[in-house]
């Protein structure tokens, strides 16, 4: 089984390396790109074949290591 | 008065905390690893700077769920002293027992340099020997300094004078909230900041103001 976690920050949570891409698109040119916002993804394979279990793994994963719940959101996605 | 220093693969300030606590204190501290599950009785137990673990995933992720942390915590739990810094700082507000998180620095850049800290509460087990509002100067060296925390957290940790530390005279060099550079718990015995007060203890650092916080932590006369 595979998985996809994708990391955000929250909403209104600072994110200066995402202004700094903003910044760098708009300076190549791109028009029209409004806010970048920056996160992380985690291809996970999982040796098990319980989709519901694999689930609640994964989501104590994210609330153990993988996000900080302070400042990140997370969405766990398996294939 | 008896010290530990926490050590973890690739902290690099570990030896300057301990050459500053053997020398303020009068003893080495006692050092323990990643994977010890116990930490002999100490009076204060001193997180150093670094990267550990590279500081994959985020800064200080990794190192908080390492065994010694567990270990650290219950003696939190039981009132022992615990200080973090810079690296530390981000290992105890990724384990929870500080609130907030520590973003990349505003300008995106590692910064390294003296600034100026203010000392936003006096009143503290760590800033007694300091005067209210007293100024003074401390290295900093780190990526990812910038202190956030959410409104309400914000106003608690304003309101219960848990900031202790704060950028003075324009000099915070992360873009934190509110200028913070170290806050304590609410209990008051754990505190965390990004400045290194443990380079700045004898006239060969070219100053001494750092000193006078682990004389407060440590209980030593002035």
């Amino acid at each position: 089984m595979k998985a996809r976690i994708t990391v955000t920050l929250k909403n209104g949570v600072l994110d200066p390396q995402g202004k700094a891409i903003e910044h760098a698109l708009s300076g190549l040119g791109f028009d029209g790109v409004g806010q970048v916002r920056q996160g992380k993804v985690f291809d996970i394979e999982l040796t098990g074949t319980d989709k519901a279990k694999a689930e609640a793994d994964l989501k104590a994963m994210c609330d153990k290591l993988l996000a900080n719940t302070v400042i990140e959101n997370y969405a766990v996605e398996i294939a | 008065m008896k010290s530990a220093v926490v050590l973890l693969p690739g902290l690099n300030r570990d030896r300057d905390m301990i050459a500053a606590l053997t020398k303020i204190s009068g003893q080495a501290p006692a050092t323990v690893w990643q994977t010890d599950t116990e930490i002999p009785d100490v009076d204060l137990i001193a997180i150093p700077g670094g990267f550990s673990f590279g500081d994959y995933l985020r800064c200080g992720a990794i190192a908080a769920r390492m065994p010694v942390m567990r270990a650290v915590a219950e003696k939190a739990a039981k009132g022992v002293t615990v200080i973090g810094v810079c690296n530390g700082f981000q290992i105890l507000v990724e384990a929870g027992l500080l609130p907030g998180a520590l973003m990349r620095n505003a300008s995106l850049k590692f910064v390294c340099r003296q600034i100026k800290l203010e000392i936003a509460n006096a009143n503290t087990m760590f800033t007694r020997r300091y005067q209210p509002g007293q100024v003074i100067r401390s290295p900093v060296a780190h990526h990812d300094g910038n202190y956030f925390a959410d409104v309400e957290t914000l106003a608690r940790l304003e309101g219960e004078g848990q900031v202790v530390f704060r950028y003075a005279d324009g000099t915070n060099p992360n873009g934190s909230m509110n200028d913070i550079a170290g806050i304590v718990n609410d209990k008051g015995n754990v505190l965390g900041l990004m400045p290194h007060p443990e380079n700045l203890i004898e006239a060969a650092h070219g100053g001494n103001d750092g000193r006078a916080l682990f004389e407060s932590a440590l209980g030593i006369a002035a």
